[in-house]
């Protein structure tokens, strides 16, 4: 373990996914350090979820290495799973449990005490209506449970698909903690908000197409640059 | 790759075909009872062991995809299935025209070899919907390995179970083929051995036809491909020799794509 | 693993009972089939293997209403890769899930089988109910790994309602072969003792064998 944690959190070499015969993703290659943040913008179609699936062991990869957390996917796949929180487009949660039986249900998964279900409940202050099917809650309340969920095993490295989508500016406050700069976990954030995407950035990955337009250290990023990937 | 050979296999094909066609009708002697129908037995019957050989070998081509994640074994997995469901529609109509000519009904349950052929069957007629029904490629190939290699075993428990089904209800002496006279088990031998070289044959050219259109596709993204970038060809794919004759052909299909 | 069993189980409870999708639908289906086929047949008790194959018949075609339903709440819903995101054995969903179906099953029984016997059938069922509840048992175990597995393959195609079925029922004959061939005697009028040793050994034989074979293929079926 200490070995690993020497490396980079994340080594990317010639990443290829395809789908048939369509490249989702080709010739990707990055790093990233513990502790730093990786932005990824890019279009509508980019190659942006598919590269977060990749690193969450959710898609193998077709061509290149992939080290996430010192452990080489898709082979080692399973050293990593339990050490990552995905916190995707969709919330992976039942709409028909609560927030609190949703959250029990992933405790057990990842072997955590339910003690802590009630503490992160209470952090992205959800436990007043944690009884409540998740069907009966606003996009943005299902959002801070999926939030719960992402880091209910304290994971080391945080996967975020536009972890702000659908949350009011209080409520991004509100799990900043949890997920911002300030909870030291790495990240890789997929980012549609070139200002705020930027902030938080260590280093910057843009893609379009697939392939990778820019890779750069985030100080030495113009924002310019990132809106020409939208063009 | 596949072509290889392919020009052999169908001069033999013919070959054992045609002695097979002559030793039914002009060697084997009349069987006393039913007659001239009788001889549909010579096709019924090998069209019935290969396509049931065929399901079972496109199973064990599964396996070894789900063990390589080599997309030609699924590949020929597909076409050995795809092949088998051809020769098992043959095998329904030849059986089912013995069926009217002996007993006078186009179909009768109380031949377990033939209704556990078409159970059989009618499991197999969902391969291809299933197929269709999964458009990520790699995983439609993973799936359509499970169910090949379910399927696949499916098909001698099936068998045993209709079979002990009907012997529960007309105990009958289990009586194969084993008892034929000399001429016509030769003649039923020689057939055998041509539907099998006719299966292998077909599928060898659909392997082919395959292979080739892949790789004319895989041609043509590259010169679509935008310059240095060249969209890297598949492993496997790339690795063949091509069959194409080229020049040609290539620009008249590049100038084709650059226009849309 | 069996933590991992035990809260997919506890999962799967909670939402059952929360929407009582299936199995109230899989009872009541069964009930109403035995009304259409009292109609059907124009009659107004039946017997020994016409009796066996009704009750396989509707106790097939209520399960394939399980079997349809029984991973649409995690294709939908990201059940799959929240699970897969997990540091747990993949098997433990196969296991959770065929004893899942296993339970539909069993519930269904206690209300189809009386209500067959209410409504249908000619003998007593209190002669028939031994020999039949082995029967059923053996018969249960193998629609639960068939239909887990079929049900697993059918989830994330575009056409999953139609072919699950069309998977399961090919596979499912055998079992109904052996069902209702063992369960004939059983519910004939003149009682013909229990059910044979055959059929029940050709029914276990099968259920061991689909049961490997499930374990087997399920994993490629989880990823992607």
């Amino acid at each position: 373990m200490t070995a690993c944690a020497r490396e980079g959190a994340l080594e990317v070499e010639g990443l290829a996914r395809h789908y048939g015969e369509r490249e989702a993703l080709s010739g990707v290659s990055l790093s990233l350090e513990e502790g730093q943040t990786l932005v990824v913008f890019g279009p509508n179609g980019a190659g942006k979820t598919t590269l977060l699936r990749v690193l969450a062991t959710l898609l193998r990869p077709h061509e290149g290495i992939v080290r996430v957390l010192g452990s080489t996917l898709p082979q080692e796949a399973w050293a990593v799973r339990g050490r990552l929180g995905l916190l995707a487009h969709e919330p992976l949660l039942y709409r028909e449990l609560t927030a609190r039986e949703n959250l029990r249900f992933h405790a057990r998964l990842h072997g955590v005490a339910d003690r802590r279900v009630g503490e992160l409940l209470e952090l992205v202050a959800m436990d007043g209506r944690s009884r409540e099917p998740l069907r009966t809650l606003s996009r943005g309340m299902v959002q801070r449970v999926a939030v719960a969920r992402a880091v209910l095993h304290d994971p080391e490295l945080l996967l975020l698909d536009e972890p702000h989508a659908n949350l009011d500016p209080a409520a991004v406050e509100l799990v900043a903690p949890l997920i911002g700069a300030s909870s030291g976990r790495t990240r890789v954030i997929c980012s549609h908000d070139p200002g705020g995407g930027l902030a938080e950035a260590d280093v910057v990955l843009g893609l379009r197409a697939g392939r990778p337009a820019l890779l750069r250290r985030a100080a030495e990023v113009d924002p310019a640059e990132i809106a020409e990937l939208y063009r | 790759m596949y072509g290889k050979g392919l020009r052999a296999l169908s001069i033999s094909t013919v070959a054992v075909m045609t002695a097979a066609l002559a030793l039914v009708f002009f060697y084997a002697p009349l069987e006393a009872e039913q007659g001239f129908l009788q001889k549909i037995f010579y096709v019924h019957v090998p069209l019935a062991i290969v396509a049931l050989c065929g399901f079972v070998a496109g199973g064990i081509m599964a396996i070894q995809h789900l063990r390589t994640r080599d997309p030609s074994w699924d590949m020929r997995s597909y076409v050995a299935i795809h092949m088998s469901l051809i020769f098992g529609v043959g095998t329904l109509i030849t059986g089912s025209i013995w069926a009217k000519g002996s007993w006078g009904h186009w179909w009768v349950w109380d031949e377990p070899t033939l209704v556990s052929f078409l159970i059989v069957f009618l499991l197999y007629a969902t391969y291809q919907p299933l197929r269709f029904a999964i458009e990520d490629p790699e995983r439609q190939a993973r799936y359509a390995s499970v169910f090949a290699i379910t399927a696949g075993a499916f098909v001698p428990l099936n068998f045993i179970a209709v079979r002990l089904s009907t012997a529960y209800v007309h105990p009958r002496v289990l009586g194969g083929t084993s008892n034929l006279p000399a001429p016509m088990a030769l003649t039923f031998v020689v057939s055998l051995v041509a539907i099998a070289l006719l299966y292998t044959t077909l599928c060898k050219y659909e392997l082919t036809a395959k292979h080739a259109r892949a790789q004319l596709r895989a041609l043509r993204r590259r010169l679509a491909g935008e310059g240095a970038a060249a969209a890297p060809v598949r492993k496997g794919r790339s690795a063949a020799p091509t069959t194409l004759r080229p020049a040609a052909m290539m620009t008249a299909r590049a100038t084709g794509k650059d226009g849309i | 693993m069996r933590r991992t069993v035990g809260a997919l189980l506890r999962k799967e409870l909670l939402v059952e009972l929360r929407t009582l999708e299936s199995v109230p639908g899989m009872s009541l289906f069964a009930v109403t089939t035995f009304v259409v086929f009292h109609f059907a047949l124009n009659r107004n008790v039946v017997d020994g293997d016409l009796a066996a194959g009704i009750l396989w018949v509707t106790l097939l075609f209520a399960a394939i209403l399980g079997i349809n339903r029984l991973f649409v709440a995690d294709a939908e819903e990201g059940g799959f890769d929240g699970f897969l995101l997990a540091p747990v054995d993949r098997s433990a969903m196969l296991l959770a899930k065929a004893v899942t179906l296993l339970a539909y099953l069993l519930v269904l029984e206690l209300v189809a089988v009386p209500a067959f016997a209410l409504l249908l059938l000619g003998p007593p069922l209190g002669q028939a109910l031994p020999g039949l509840l082995g029967v059923l048992a053996l018969g249960d175990l193998g629609v639960a790994a068939i239909g887990t597995l079929v049900a697993a393959l059918a989830v994330r195609t575009r056409a999953r309602d139609l072919l699950g079925p069309l998977l399961a029922l090919p596979l499912l004959v055998p079992i109904v072969i052996g069902g209702a061939r063992a369960s004939s005697p059983v519910l004939a009028s003149a009682h013909h003792g229990g059910p044979s040793a055959r059929w029940l050994l050709t029914l276990g034989l099968y259920d061991l064998v689909f049961g490997l074979i499930a374990y087997a293929l399920f994993d490629f079926l989880l990823e992607d």
